[in-house]
């Protein structure tokens, strides 16, 4: 969205324009001022990039097996060492990262999809419909994150599709409370009043009216909810729930590694270390945004 | 404050109905038929079909629910499938090893995040404040069980300091007990700590702007003395409080911490049943687990009620 530019008012000098700085605008110059959070953004570019291109910049095959290669060290011919069955680690941690991103943006995606529509319903419609969905929520809530995926992953079967869908359903309620919350801040304001009284249908009020201003808080939460996703897909594929062998994923690397400490620790260190940028990098811009999208901050 | 008290205890009634119809739809949710898992190898249709009538699971759901649920009302959780055991009696036996490592952990937590906090909010603005702030960061996002993956390596396998794994009770040997959950409780302290630093932080940044620290300032108290006694007293309680909340991280990180130390606790329990299709022990480790959880959620709404007169009317 481009900066809207409108006249001056009459006693500025002629050649002076006021200029309105659309929102998105406005966020994206805060956000700039923030280098960490600028870092973090970078960060998340190259895992993204890494995780794409991960045939063309692997320089191995992440699951092609060498009886010679066995647990060697870090070296130049294998950068991060290579694994029990002698596989390159530096290519499984840039394959793994397709399996790690993938689950935290699809699971915060599905959480997204049934979370804020149905926190907008529990918003706005009120009565019953929000004291069912928010005693829905609070029953989720009330237990543990993982232990609710790690049952739902269960249930679904070991796979990393299934990893996503059990993640995206435990982080629903998340964003089912955040969008009832902000909508009820919201549905008592002068706009959406306005709204209605020149005969909005409802739809059209909660997703043209209200929906666009509960979002900042809401992106923010999707940052700082990818994070949790990374390590939730990586806790489930640690457990043998999650991504399952021979395609590489961070948190089954680990689960490996666990067996060799003492004679291969490199094989514990690059994976965890990915994971562990990963999360920082979602957490460092969730931060970020948070402060660019307040209105408070200058 | 009665009337806040008793319209959030009203709350808690329905949040417990879906919790335990969450609980037990678990036992459907699981993989595979129990009553298969139970007869073994064999599979011999005459006990498959004695273990379907002995456990209830030849009749309907909303049947078995309600027997379910009568029999939790009354404090039996049922039996675990694989153990033979009644799964009160394991709750009992693997609680204690939790709650000694949530203990420790959250000791672990509080004198971390509480200090980091407080340094962090009186060196607002400098570099002190901004490392403490990475390090609050680096250790919300470092994974739990990589965390403890690495501490076995440093002070186990290098160092030979501490041992890998295993539990020892307290009652047996405090010693050693010390030395075989000092590892798996800062790994799990360490999650909350950076949480508990970042709550610190704000509520003691905002008590050192208040009129009162201004006026001890003012009466020409020592720094120190303003920031422990005046601000720090008053910008704890509600840390403290909102503590209580990371209880439920606490018991999700405890799952895979246990798994790694080879501890023998709740959260080694639910994933040994979630492994064996032992439903009665995934039921009764969850339904404990969310009560828990609900009932320290109530108790911190009631001290931060407590400790905020605005929020009492």
């Amino acid at each position: 969205m481009s900066a809207v530019t409108v006249p001056a008012p009459a006693l500025a000098p002629a050649n002076q324009t006021l200029v309105i700085e659309s929102p998105r605008r406005r966020a994206w110059r805060r956000l700039r001022r923030r280098p960490a959070a600028m870092v973090a953004l970078a960060v998340i570019a190259v895992m993204i990039l890494a995780a794409l291109l991960a045939p063309w910049i692997a320089p191995y095959d992440p699951i092609q097996q060498s009886w010679r290669a066995v647990r060697k060290a870090p070296s130049a011919a294998n950068w991060f060492g290579s694994d029990e069955v002698g596989r390159d680690i530096l290519s499984r941690v840039i394959y793994g990262a397709r399996a790690s991103l993938s689950a935290g943006i699809i699971s915060v995606g599905i959480a997204l999809g049934i979370g804020v529509p149905l926190g907008l319903a529990a918003g706005y419609l009120g009565g019953w419909t929000d004291a069912l969905l928010s005693r829905l929520t609070d029953a989720m809530l009330a237990v543990p994150f993982l232990i609710l995926a790690i049952a739902l992953a269960a249930f679904l079967g070991p796979s990393l599709t299934n990893a996503m869908i059990a993640i995206g359903i435990t982080a629903t309620p998340i964003f089912l409370r955040l969008t009832r919350g902000q909508v009820l801040a919201v549905r008592a304001e002068d706009y959406v009043e306005a709204a209605r009284a020149v005969g909005n249908p409802h739809w059209r009020i909660a997703l043209r009216h209200i929906l666009p201003n509960v979002m900042p808080p809401l992106i923010v939460q999707v940052t700082l909810t990818i994070a949790t996703a990374v390590i939730a897909e990586a806790s489930l594929s640690f457990l043998g729930l999650g991504q399952q062998p021979p395609a590489p994923s961070w948190g089954s690397m680990l689960n490996t590694a666990q067996r060799f400490l003492s004679q291969a620790p490199w094989m514990a260190v690059f994976p965890g270390l990915a994971i562990f940028v990963t999360v920082l990098a979602f957490n460092i811009l969730g931060d970020g945004l948070r402060d660019a999208l307040d209105p408070r901050t200058k | 404050m009665l009337t806040v008290i008793s319209k959030r205890l009203t709350q808690l009634v329905p949040t417990l109905f879906f919790v335990s119809v969450l609980i037990f739809g678990l036992q459907h949710l699981l993989p595979g038929d129990p009553a298969l898992v139970m007869a073994g190898e064999e599979r011999d249709p005459v006990v498959i079909e004695q273990i379907r009538r002995q456990y209830r699971l030849d009749q309907p759901i909303p049947v078995q629910y309600l027997h379910w649920v009568r029999g939790v009302l009354s404090g039996d959780l049922g039996e675990s499938m694989r153990l033979k055991e009644p799964v009160l009696d394991l709750v009992r036996q693997k609680l204690p090893v939790t709650l000694q490592l949530a203990v420790m952990s959250m000791i672990v937590a509080l004198v971390l995040g509480v200090t980091l906090g407080i340094l962090s909010a009186v060196y607002r603005g400098r570099t002190l404040d901004h490392l403490v702030n990475v390090v609050g960061l680096a250790g919300i996002s470092t994974p739990n069980f990589w965390l403890g993956i690495m501490m076995i390596l440093f002070f186990a396998v290098e160092l030979g300091w501490l041992p890998a794994s295993g539990y020892v009770s307290p009652f047996e040997d405090w010693r050693q007990s010390l030395a075989t959950t000092i590892m798996p409780a800062f790994v799990l302290g360490n999650s909350i700590a950076g949480v508990i630093m970042r709550h610190t932080r704000s509520a003691m940044i905002q008590a050192l702007d208040s009129d009162y620290v201004r006026t001890a300032r003012a009466k020409g108290l020592s720094e120190g003395s303003v920031v422990l006694k005046h601000a720090m007293r008053n910008a704890l309680t509600p840390v403290i409080t909102l503590g209580a909340l990371e209880f439920g991280t606490l018991l999700s990180g405890a799952v895979l911490t246990e798994q790694i130390f080879s501890i023998p606790g709740f959260g080694k329990l639910i994933v040994d049943a979630v492994f064996n299709r032992d439903y009665a022990v995934v039921q009764g480790v969850v339904l404990v687990t969310a009560t828990t959880y609900i009932a320290l959620n109530l108790l911190a709404d009631i001290g931060y009620i407590l400790v905020n007169p605005r929020l009492r009317a």
